[in-house]
């Protein structure tokens, strides 16, 4: 039973894929990624880290969407009624993808795996908060600090007025020049 | 079902992510091919955990900063390029790469 879900998951994902980049329309493009990632997260439920698949399947879900939301804001072409290919180097990116998959295939079909050790946890999501909470909690404290640092950034770039806008080309504006005025002091 | 078979499926998700990045000039559809790539890092990841060493929990941690990785290029990407579209009304990698001339 295993064996087949991992082959029809295995197949999906890479069809999926593969068909991110021939589909010509952008939405079908995003749903076909869409599928690809729901089948990483189902082979990773397949794996035994059900929280771990069930997170990726439930985040690629809300990006995807969002991302389908960019995809008409900023696309030409967002529901391909007519065949387009912005594509750039197709020949050269094919070899050093061919090169890339051959290095690869040949390092995992050569490389001496070390055999299983050890034995799953009977609950690895318990584990993994356990980890996450205590020997790992560095890490943990990183990528919250990397996942606010971004929310600063994404704001900061995606603002339409900067502070040169706000307090002059030199920044020396006693008071900020806003559209609309209020706040603290303003 | 072994570890070379998921690992050679998480390298063909990886390198036809690779073709994406490398051939699409539309930035969003390049963060498609990048999303593709960040998918087979952690279906490697995760087969390594459960054949090689599933007691080990960092193996786990390690999936959680890919998973997180991919949402932080999301979220930049997208942030990038409508900071892009906003001051220049491009969308694509080329006409980028002409800002500098």
């Amino acid at each position: 039973m295993d064996v087949a879900v991992f082959w029809v998951l295995a197949v999906l994902a890479v069809a999926g894929a593969v068909m991110v980049f021939r589909f010509d329309s952008m939405a079908r493009a995003t749903f076909s990624l869409l599928a690809s990632l729901l089948c990483v997260g189902g082979l990773v439920v397949l794996l035994g880290l059900d929280y771990l698949g069930i997170v990726i399947v439930l985040m690629m879900t809300i990006e995807m969407a969002i991302m389908a939301v960019f995809m008409v804001m900023y696309m030409m072409n967002p529901a391909g009624l007519m065949p387009m290919t912005m594509i750039h180097n197709k020949k050269g990116a094919a070899v050093v993808c061919g090169l890339v998959f051959a290095l690869l295939a040949a390092g995992i079909l050569l490389a001496p795996w070390p055999a299983r050790r050890g034995k799953a946890p009977a609950d690895p999501t318990m584990e993994l908060g356990m980890s996450l909470m205590g020997p790992q909690m560095l890490t943990m404290m990183t990528l919250g600090m990397a996942l606010f640092a971004t929310i600063v950034a994404t704001v900061v770039l995606a603002t339409r007025r900067g502070r040169y806008d706000r307090f002059g080309d030199d920044l020396r504006a006693r008071r900020a020049d806003d559209p609309v005025r209020g706040g603290v002091g303003r | 079902m072994t570890l070379e078979l998921f690992l050679l499926l998480a390298a063909a998700l990886f390198c036809v992510g690779l073709f994406g990045a490398l051939t699409q000039q539309s930035i969003v559809m390049l963060m498609m091919g990048l999303e593709l790539m960040l998918g087979g890092v952690i279906l490697a990841a995760a087969a390594a955990w459960h054949y090689i060493a599933p007691a080990a929990s960092e193996g786990q941690v390690l999936i959680v900063v890919a998973v997180t990785a991919m949402a932080l290029e999301m979220a930049i990407g997208f942030a990038v390029v409508t900071a892009l579209f906003r001051s220049r009304e491009i969308d694509m990698t080329d006409m980028a790469a002409e800002l500098k001339e």
